[in-house]
């Protein structure tokens, strides 16, 4: 996943909340809690940048906690709150 | 106003929603106190339209500054919020604002025409209160007929083509056996099965006693929570029952004034849904606006300060329950730091059995005078030791009694 480019599903929206963020899926409605303000910024991000190690290390996430970062990202996938990022959605920025 | 402690920047999910939210996750918005209905354990004593109501034009302000705020959807209901005229407007205005809507209603308005119109909709789930899967038990305390036209709704929104509709039960003694029928009603017309517990606030206060399922009941249902549970809504309702050993799926801790509060139909912010008394009133929205209340209410912030488990904090099984409900407390006259009514290790009993005083309400909304709708909460019977129809003795024998006189009798 870390050499991969990904983005925010575009029918998610972040609210934030003084412990992270709270993050809802207009289409399935699922309501998943970011717990750190580290993740938030990074799933922020995950847009701006080449691929998901070049938004850890933007965020300014060290090294040693890259795989971690990755493992909360894989779940935030599976609620399909971000999403791979293809040729399509490249065209469409 | 109550100081804050130090929040802390870590620790669990529920750890934090004891801190508050910067917005509620769930938020409850009764939209009249008008209704066709007069349920005996209506939890707004609902019946009679106040004259306060928020216009048109202040509930589109409330769902403007939802939006703001991203509360992503509230629950509307009542009293029974389609008779509001304006209703159908205001739901269309809020899923245009992506404030989806999630609304409780007794099926009265649910017409083949406005079916097919939700079946239109993205973003708006409908939720048919039913108290008895038979009209039996649910008119029993819903009111006559009433049984007929939700199911008459839950099949028009079928055959709109609206798919996953909600059943909305509140679990009483009368329908603790029907457990199994609610799902194989829900199932029949595609939808989901949602119990909710029943508490003692509003017109509740009066019925409580007689409706509120029994100690064994209360096991029934958390075994049929534990077996069914995950394909069965809750709302968090249940985290009472959590004392009885593994907790039930969802947050297991009271959202009052936290996670969820409720916006009364004059603009009133209470703490939770169940809890509409001055007691837990944080103010009203019409002053400063919805976000000013939810965020500066020196009741919410009380409720968002460490709480101490009072008589429970010596029970192993606090951390599970955390004393269960506050309003089921405060309505049955119990302290706030104790045990729920019905705490299922029993502590519930024990406190009910002492003194207590019942707050009285502090508003009302009842119609005065009872309508054709009102239940009528009486039970048939007959006495069980009469086994025929009542008859005088010379109804089974002509010469009943009649002995003849000695004389002519044959020798």
């Amino acid at each position: 996943m870390l050499e991969e480019a990904w983005t925010l599903s575009p029918s998610v929206a972040l609210r934030p909340e003084p412990f992270g963020a709270l993050a809802y899926h207009f289409g399935n409605r699922k309501l998943t809690f970011l717990k750190r303000r580290e993740l938030v910024a990074l799933v922020r991000g995950l847009d701006e940048h080449i691929d998901v190690r070049a938004a850890l290390t933007a965020t300014g996430i060290p090294e040693d906690q890259h795989d971690a970062y990755a493992v909360a990202l894989r779940g935030l996938a599976d609620a399909d709150m971000i999403r791979p990022r293809t040729a399509t959605t490249e065209d469409a920025r | 106003m109550t100081e804050l402690a130090e929040r802390p920047t870590t620790g669990s999910l529920v750890q934090q929603f004891e801190y508050g939210l910067d917005a509620p996750i769930c938020l409850t918005w009764e939209l009249t106190y008008a209704c066709n209905l007069e349920c005996a354990h209506c939890l707004s004593s609902s019946g009679r339209r106040d004259p306060r109501e928020l216009t048109t034009a202040q509930c589109e302000a409330v769902i403007d500054e939802l939006q703001r705020m991203q509360v992503f959807y509230v629950n509307i209901g009542g009293g029974e919020p389609t008779i509001r005229p304006d209703f159908w407007h205001l739901l269309e205005y809020a899923v245009d604002r992506q404030v989806g809507v999630k609304f409780s209603t007794n099926g009265v308005r649910i017409t083949p025409e406005r079916a097919r119109f939700l079946a239109s909709t993205d973003y708006v789930d409908v939720q048919i209160s039913v108290d008895g899967a038979t009209a039996e038990v649910n008119d029993y305390v819903r009111g006559p007929g009433s049984f007929d036209t939700a199911v008459r709704a839950l099949a028009n929104l079928q055959d709109a083509g609206f798919r996953d509709a909600k059943i909305s039960v509140v679990c009483t003694r009368h329908n603790i056996d029907q457990l199994d029928d609610f799902k194989a009603l829900a199932e029949r017309f595609g939808a989901t099965l949602r119990l909710t517990r029943l508490r003692p606030s509003g017109r509740g206060a009066d019925v409580w006693d007689e409706l509120h399922p029994l100690p064994e009941q209360q096991r029934q249902l958390y075994d049929w929570l534990m077996a069914h549970g995950d394909r069965v809504l809750t709302g968090d309702s249940f985290f009472h029952l959590a004392a009885f050993g593994e907790s039930l799926p969802g947050l297991n801790l009271c959202g009052a004034g936290r996670v969820v509060c409720l916006i009364d139909p004059v603009g009133d912010v209470y703490a939770c849904p169940f809890a509409i008394h001055e007691t837990f009133l944080a103010g009203n929205l019409l002053t400063g606006g919805f976000q000013q209340v939810w965020q500066t209410s020196s009741l919410f912030a009380q409720l968002r300060s460490p709480q101490t488990g009072g008589a429970c904090a010596s029970c192993s099984f606090y951390d599970s329950c955390r004393g269960g409900c506050m309003a089921a407390k405060f309505f049955t006259g119990l302290p706030l730091d104790g045990p729920d009514p019905e705490c299922v290790q029993g502590y519930g009993e024990l406190a009910l059995a002492g003194n207590r005083v019942v707050p009285a309400p502090s508003q009302d909304h009842s119609k005065t005078a009872p309508t054709r709708s009102q239940p009528v909460m009486l039970t048939l019977t007959r006495r069980e030791e009469i086994d025929a129809a009542p008859v005088t003795a010379c109804a089974s024998n002509p010469l009943a009694g009649y002995t003849l006189p000695r004389s002519l009798a044959r020798p």
